[in-house]
């Protein structure tokens, strides 16, 4: 407060107080608190709606695979099946993506000339500009289809290997196209992350290398590679967070059943998100609390999932200024 | 190509030939045709195969060639550099697939029709129908989720650029990010907590579905908005300061006028990003309404993502073709949104620099 201090920048100096700075100054306050509010609001309301199922549950909630929620007393449900069938879809994806994401930002950092870089990228960001929806109606109306010779092929020739034991799926609506359909999903966030670490390799490192005679991959290893480490992981978990979380596409795609299973050809897995859009609809009961409880361990997974990513994002970046 | 004077054997090391510069090019329509004659003479022309084996057929011939040419290092220089190129290609695949089979499926029934008639007194598997009521839900739970979302947002931007400081500012800025991850199922789940607390359970409209949707918006608006507040110049702040201008009139005069572009950008990126949104509706706005409905607080309300959902899950084939051409709809709205929002950007950026 002394008048001393010069002032920091951005701050007027400080006169008799008007009511029209202290009214705006409280609304965009008011504002940033709101968003709290809201983020404290999501986890409370659906801890108070969970409740009642969670307490009523005859089963273990988190090892019971069974879902039976839909009565008047002793329902017993739990979300074992689908945590496993959530965790097995986005590590698919993330699997699939990671490596294309990481392909694509080199591609348009390095490698694309400089004057397409630009529409390039724009090109990739199309892809998240698509809605969840029609993703799903694409990979049950064209993409599913297109798979079966493929899958029924795996499982000819791989099915000694237990993740492609056969009789495949004669429709492909398993927990491996879904997968799939997901990595296209999440590719345009693992871009977007390792695209903004690439670009902010210094220049010298790059050059330096260059100048040691090194060949293009060879920068790229020693210099880009090491110093976007931090981005490219952060990004992957940012890409896992949405793949936990996303809904249509697997709720159109997987023809669900409630098991545990490792066999990516056959139909049998499903997600939390999914089950809660395609059972909201009948459930009555405790049926919309439980569904709400398995919510609840989706929000959680996510969370910490997504806390993570900006801690090591945050991280990274803090080392390389 | 080859070196035509004779260096010394020492020398020989450092100054190995190297492939043309147009070899790459030539080498891969050399290969296309080939593979493409191959498949032709066995009859078994198909484009994906087809792809795949001339990517493959070029990435081993050109690693062969300039490993004898070049020598190891380069040659694992070119295998990557096919491998880069390869990833963009692979990634362009699904894009232009989806946008491709919308357009050619969406297409049979996209018509004047099927936009101006909703499903009122249409059954299921009768060939009539259309998404006026889906356009009609769009645009008015859309459009309440951005009356809601686009105050809260630009003013928390605000305060986290003009005022917030230290722990204050790195909590709601951490809490945005984390905002940002909520799945959009669990957006729903919260508002059909809430409105079970707040009007008994069973309760959807329009507006739950707003409210919803607001949950994911608010927080793509405030980090869109924050980014553009930042670019505005510290110089224009100060000046206005000098001429005794109050910082609240500096900010609604000055700061926010000189990022409106900006704003509007982020705003309409924001919007196509949510317009899009499916699974909070089905849980809030319901999956059955037929009829047009522009009442946000009364009964259920359709959508057009919704509207796809519904029909896929009916499965019969009009229903099939309904969800296609509903999809064609919504994808046109939104790439007129993302156009809309860069030319914006681009066209009414503030000159500077």
């Amino acid at each position: 407060m002394t008048m001393t201090d010069a002032p920091e920048a951005g701050t007027p100096p400080r006169g008799k107080r008007r009511i029209g700075d202290t009214v705006f100054a409280g609304l965009a306050r008011g504002s940033g608190i709101l968003i709290l509010v809201i983020l404290a609001g999501v986890a409370a309301f659906l801890v108070i709606q969970a409740w009642p199922s969670l307490r009523a549950n005859t089963a273990n909630f988190f090892l019971e695979t069974g879902w039976d929620p839909n009565v008047r007393e002793n329902p017993s449900f739990g979300v074992a099946a689908l945590a496993f069938g959530t965790v097995l879809a986005a590590a698919i994806a993330l699997l699939l993506a990671t490596p294309v994401a990481i392909g694509i930002s080199l591609f348009i950092v390095f490698y694309a000339p400089r004057r397409l870089a630009a529409v390039l990228g724009y090109l990739v960001d199309l892809l998240a500009a698509i809605p969840s929806v029609v993703y799903g109606l694409w990979g049950i109306g064209f993409l599913a289809p297109q798979l079966v010779p493929v899958y029924s092929a795996a499982a000819r020739h791989l099915g000694w290997i237990p993740l492609f034991a056969g009789p495949a799926s004669t429709s492909a609506r398993t927990i491996l196209t879904a997968g799939i359909v997901l990595a296209v999903m999440v590719l345009p966030i693992i871009t977007a992350m390792s695209r903004d670490v690439f670009h902010q390799v210094p220049q010298g490192h790059r050059e330096a290398a260059l100048a040691m005679g090194a060949t293009r991959w060879e920068m790229i290893r020693l210099a880009v590679l090491p110093f976007g480490r931090s981005g490219i992981v952060g990004g992957a978990m940012l890409g896992l967070g949405r793949a936990l979380g996303e809904t249509m596409a697997v709720a159109m795609i997987l023809s669900p059943s409630l098991a545990i299973s490792w066999n990516l050809l056959q139909s049998g897995n499903q997600t939390i998100a999914a089950h809660i859009a395609l059972q909201y609809p009948e459930a009555t009961g405790y049926g919309v609390s439980a569904l709400i409880a398995a919510g609840l361990v989706l929000f959680a997974i996510t969370l910490v999932v997504n806390m993570g990513a900006r801690y090591i994002v945050a991280r990274g970046s803090k080392e390389s200024r | 190509m080859s070196t035509t004077t004779q260096p010394p054997a020492t020398e020989r090391e450092l100054r190995r030939g190297s492939l043309h510069r147009h070899f790459p090019a030539a080498l891969l329509a050399a290969c296309a045709a080939v593979v493409a004659g191959i498949l032709l003479a066995f009859s078994s022309f198909g484009l994906v195969v087809w792809g795949l084996l001339t990517a493959a057929s070029y990435a081993i011939v050109v690693v062969a060639v300039s490993a004898g040419v070049e020598g190891g290092r380069k040659a694992k220089d070119r295998l990557v550099t096919t491998l880069v190129y390869g990833c963009f290609v692979l990634a362009m695949l699904p894009l232009v697939s989806v946008l491709w089979t919308v357009l050619g499926y969406g297409l049979d029934r996209f018509d004047g029709y099927f936009l101006s008639v909703s499903m009122n007194g249409v059954l299921p598997s009768m060939d009539a129908g259309g998404v006026y009521h889906a356009i009609v839900g769009t645009l008015a739970i859309t459009g309440m989720a951005t009356l809601i979302s686009v105050p809260i947002g630009v003013m928390t931007a605000v305060y986290l650029v003009e005022y917030a400081r230290g722990r204050m500012k790195k909590t709601i800025m951490f809490f945005v990010d984390v905002m940002t991850g909520i799945p959009s199922i669990v957006a729903g789940l919260f508002v059909v907590a809430l409105w079970m607390i707040l009007f008994g359970p069973g309760v959807t409209n329009g507006a739950a579905g707003a409210i919803s949707l607001s949950v994911l918006m608010i927080p793509v608006v405030v980090r869109s908005s924050e980014e553009m507040l930042r670019l505005v110049p510290q110089d224009l702040r100060e000046a206005s300061y000098a001429l005794g201008v109050p910082k609240w009139r500096t900010i609604t005069k000055v700061v926010l006028p000189t990022s409106a572009a900006g704003l509007t950008t982020g705003i309409m990126l924001a919007i196509a990003r949510v317009i899009g949104e499916t699974a909070p509706l089905i849980l809030t706005a319901g999956t059955s309404a037929v009829a047009i409905n522009w009442n946000l607080f009364d009964g259920q309300m359709m959508s057009l993502p919704v509207f796809i959902y519904a029909q896929v899950r009916m499965g019969g084939a009009v229903n099939y073709e309904r969800a296609w051409a509903a999809a064609l709809t919504l994808i046109i709205v939104v790439m007129l949104l993302f156009f809309l929002a860069r030319m914006i950007g681009r066209l009414f950026a503030p000159k500077a620099r």
